[in-house]
């Protein structure tokens, strides 16, 4: 059957024709309206993104080697850790996934032959370019010292760095993330090929819709915060500033209504990547698909109502921590269904270990540990020693890089030939994946440690007692920092010399490994017409 | 079963865990610990209960000719009610657990000594009811309970004792409390848990835990002070408080004798318990929660007063009796 469909695009692969050559110059790829050219657009400005975030992660990490601070001053640092966070949550993680892979692969495993509005597609890359000069921008004229989280009246009335600037760049990109989650939810309703049922979805597809959800109801929450923010520090209008008749506490109330949402924009597309390459590598139907597919949208519903665990010890009512703690302890439940049915999609599969499975495993071993220790956070008592320090910091490094980087690390190796057309070498993609594994588990185990013993977070300096630990989390950074540069040198490798992939070289099921790579502009010469479930495998083997 | 074995055999890993702990030296710090061992015990259990399942099945499932497929197999519900089942019963459990110890752990006992702690770019102030002042550091006696009430005067703070495993926010603007009682004598740390600028992290500072003999002589040791009701009377009358708010009522305010820890009804028909909050609003924004049977005619103190003066006042305010809210409940 495979071979039947090989044959059938064997034409035009050979013409050589694909969306990639079809034209060629700076101006074609800035006016493109192709989803799979917008996807690699992203990917190009999300990567430089992630490395500038990065970077500022590993000098945060060298100058903690030191209880005194290495490196900087308290005030640099401060700067440091906030341009990590702003960079790494609102210019890369909430875009990663969706704009990226979503981009380029919805169209093609529904079989469509673009999204819903290809113009408002590549409006949302620009509004994402302008989002995230004026981020850097603020970073490189002095930079901004608030962290990630924006608290006033620090925010609104002390800070005297680019407060504005930076959340003008937020809530441009804000747009972005509106508009690519109004497109994608349009596409996945309307544009399904014949026979392309809601239950013959993909789970990727599934996920990146419930993750498209929470853009749309999400993102205008935090776009306003930022928006009232704005109004605070510049015309001194009381809204967040008790000095001035304002409520510091419902700022955030506001923020966390979206950021806590946010975490499960970061993680849900994820959880996708996953359930393609467990199906994938394993050559064997999702265990339980209807409740991977409906975890995934219970997920994003109750995620909109947990945000107060953020809050336990701002002196928010007793009762209200009651609540918001019940409902945190069971936004855990469709997670850990998800890692059950990974888990026994292994069983009695064919498994095979090239580098996107090893990602695919990884994330699900930090994930459990992730979600796991999310249960001390939703847990009152503990919550209140936790609260604020570097477990905090462990936890949600395990689940937003152990489980979401990991997550777009799989899915861009088991894409990449389809996306370029070329192989990349296996055996360096399983070295990177290894160190990046190791050195991840360097970085941020200690930190859970560290948060018990009562280290909190965002200290410039810090008691002698903690230094064992912190020197074994800069060591685990620097680790972790060369595993992500080595898939960056032989991905750019393979682009020109990487051997021919073929339309699909894991031999993976899915609408877009039946098309040539790179696919054509159109995606499909004729639009598929389905007639199976996903993940489809067993009956490859019945026939033979 | 040899999965269970396996998770079984991380108790050792557990006991490991357990030598990275702050010391637990107040009344609750032990009952956090055992929550937060029976979590650690759960997390490593399911993690190597997943891992080892992983493990067997890439073993006994790796692909062994290249063009090998899996096997299909049916999702049997009983299956996936159970994984959905367990887990949430877990949950159950340890919310009834948290939640109980939380609620438990929050009420200060009825004697209480109160010390008030003022948050500020990038120092902690405290004043003792007897009246010594001290910067960065607090000085308490073992075994009593010590009830803080803490306010801000710039952005919000956070004081937090991890020895004490005590945490709360300090906001700008109203009064957040806790309260511990020291079990053991010693010297532990105190430090800013919310990121308020650039020298957050040197917003730190040491509690001395001491015997109750060393803490009489520590307190007699200072300058002689009066104490916070005092020097809050005294405010009081300078600000001409007196002329109104007196006990032989003139009419034209309410008298202020065991007024904290009511509950009164403002003129906008809102019911609220005389706190420290409602007490500071009521002299910075009288107009805003004023007694329907007056007239609005307070001025206000907004900008004369600053937060020091504002503790000793409430001090003084509540020295004219109460009704303490903690007891009713």
């Amino acid at each position: 059957m495979s071979t039947a469909i090989a044959e059938i695009h064997e034409t035009p692969a050979e013409s050589g024709v694909n969306y990639l050559n079809v034209t060629y110059g700076i101006k074609s790829w800035l006016l493109t309206l192709d989803h799979k050219r917008i996807g690699l657009l992203y990917l190009g400005s999300i990567t430089l993104m992630f490395f500038v975030g990065g970077m500022a992660a590993v000098l945060m990490r060298l100058h903690l080697v030191e209880p005194q601070g290495a490196l900087f001053e308290p005030e640099t640092y401060n700067k440091m850790f906030s341009t990590h966070g702003i960079i790494m949550v609102f210019f890369f993680l909430v875009p990663s996934i969706p704009a990226t892979l979503g981009n380029f692969l919805i169209p093609l495993m529904i079989g469509a032959r673009d999204v819903a509005f290809p113009k408002l597609n590549l409006m949302s890359w620009y509004l994402y370019i302008t989002g995230a000069a004026f981020a850097l921008f603020a970073t490189l004229s002095g930079g901004v010292d608030t962290g990630w989280t924006f608290y006033p009246p620090y925010s609104s009335t002390y800070s005297q760095t680019h407060v504005v600037v930076v959340a003008l760049g937020v809530f441009i990109a804000g747009f972005s993330s509106i508009l690519t989650g109004l497109n994608f939810i349009v596409t996945i309703h309307k544009m399904r090929a014949p026979g392309m049922t809601w239950f013959r979805l993909p789970l990727f597809i599934w996920a990146m819709y419930a993750t498209s959800l929470i853009f749309v109801l999400g993102t205008p929450v935090i776009a306003i915060t930022l928006f009232l923010l704005g109004m605070e520090r510049i015309l001194h209008v009381g809204i967040f500033d008790p000095a001035v008749g304002g409520d510091p506490l419902l700022f955030q109330h506001l923020f966390w209504f979206y950021s806590h949402p946010a975490v499960y924009i970061m993680i849900l597309p994820g959880m996708g990547v996953i359930s393609e390459l467990i199906t994938a590598f394993s050559r064997k139907k999702i265990f339980g698909y209807a409740f991977v597919a409906f975890s995934s949208l219970s997920i994003a519903i109750i995620s909109f109502i947990v945000w107060g665990h953020h809050m336990f010890v701002t002196g928010q009512s007793v009762y209200a921590g009651l609540v918001f703690s019940v409902l945190s302890f069971l936004v855990a439940i469709p997670s850990a269904v998800k890692v059950f049915n990974w888990t026994a999609t292994l069983y009695k599969g064919s498994i095979s270990y090239e580098a996107p499975m090893l990602y695919a495993l990884g994330f699900i071993g930090l994930f459990t540990i992730g979600g796991l220790t999310g249960l001390f956070l939703a847990a009152l008592a503990t919550d209140v020693h936790l609260n604020g320090t570097y477990f905090i910091v462990a936890h949600f490094h395990y689940v937003m890089v152990g489980g979401a980087v990991m997550a777009y690390m799989g899915g861009l190796h088991f894409w990449w030939p389809k996306i370029t057309g070329r192989l990349y070498p296996d055996l360096w993609a399983r070295i990177a994946a290894a160190i990046i594994f190791i050195g991840f588990n360097l970085t941020f185990f200690p930190q859970f440690m560290l948060g018990y013993m009562g280290m909190p977070r965002r200290y410039a300096i810090y008691p002698a007692e903690f230094q064992v630990l912190n020197v074994m989390s800069s060591a685990g950074a620097s680790i972790l920092g060369v595993g992500y540069i080595i898939p960056l040198i032989y991905f750019m490798w393979s682009m020109r010399y990487g051997p021919p992939a073929g339309p699909n070289p894991w031999g993976a099921k899915g609408l877009e490994w039946t098309t040539q790579s790179p696919p054509l502009t159109e995606n499909f010469e004729t639009i598929p017409i389905v007639t199976e479930d996903a993940y489809n495998y067993a009956s490859e083997a019945a026939h033979g | 079963m040899g999965f269970l074995q396996s998770g079984l055999d991380s108790l050792p890993v557990l006991a490991a865990m357990m030598q990275f702990k702050p010391p637990a030296a107040s009344s609750v710090a032990n009952s956090v610990d055992q929550l937060y061992l029976m979590l650690t015990g759960i997390t490593i259990f399911f993690s190597v209960l997943i891992f080892s399942i992983i493990f067997y099945f890439m073993l006994k499932y790796r692909r062994k000719t290249p063009g090998e497929s899996g096997t299909a197999t049916h999702t049997p519900m009983i299956l996936e009610l159970t994984w959905t089942i367990i887990p949430s019963l877990i949950c159950v459990v340890l919310f009834v657990w948290s939640s109980s110890l939380y609620v438990r752990n929050g009420r200060p006992p009825a004697a209480s000594t109160e010390i008030f702690v003022i948050g500020k770019q990038w120092m902690w102030h405290l004043q003792h009811p007897e009246g010594p002042r001290e910067i960065n550091e607090l000085h308490v006696p073992v075994g009593v309970p010590v009830k803080l009430t803490m306010t801000s005067q710039d952005v919000i703070h956070d004081f937090y004792i991890p020895a004490f495993r005590v945490k709360k926010d300090v906001l700008p603007g109203r009064y957040s409390q806790i309260w511990f009682e020291p079990t053991e004598t010693g010297t532990f740390h105190l430090f800013c848990a919310q990121y308020c600028g650039t020298n957050h992290s040197e917003m730190i500072g040491w509690v001395y835990v001491m015997s109750p003999t060393d803490y009489t002589t520590w307190l007699a040791g200072g300058e002689k002070t009066e104490s916070m009701a005092e020097q809050g009377e005294r405010l009081f009358s300078q600000f001409g408080c007196g002329s109104c708010h007196s006990a032989d009522a003139t009419g034209r305010a309410p008298s202020l004798a065991g007024i904290y820890g009511k509950p009164e009804k403002t003129q906008n028909g809102e019911t609220r318990i005389v706190d420290e909050t409602l007490i500071r609003q009521a002299i910075l924004v009288p107009n805003s929660v004023h007694l329907p049977n007056y007239q609005p005619i307070m001025p206000t103190y907004q900008g004369q007063i600053d937060e020091e003066q504002m503790s000793q006042l409430i001090a003084y305010v509540k020295s004219l009796g109460s009704e303490e809210r903690m007891n009713g409940k």
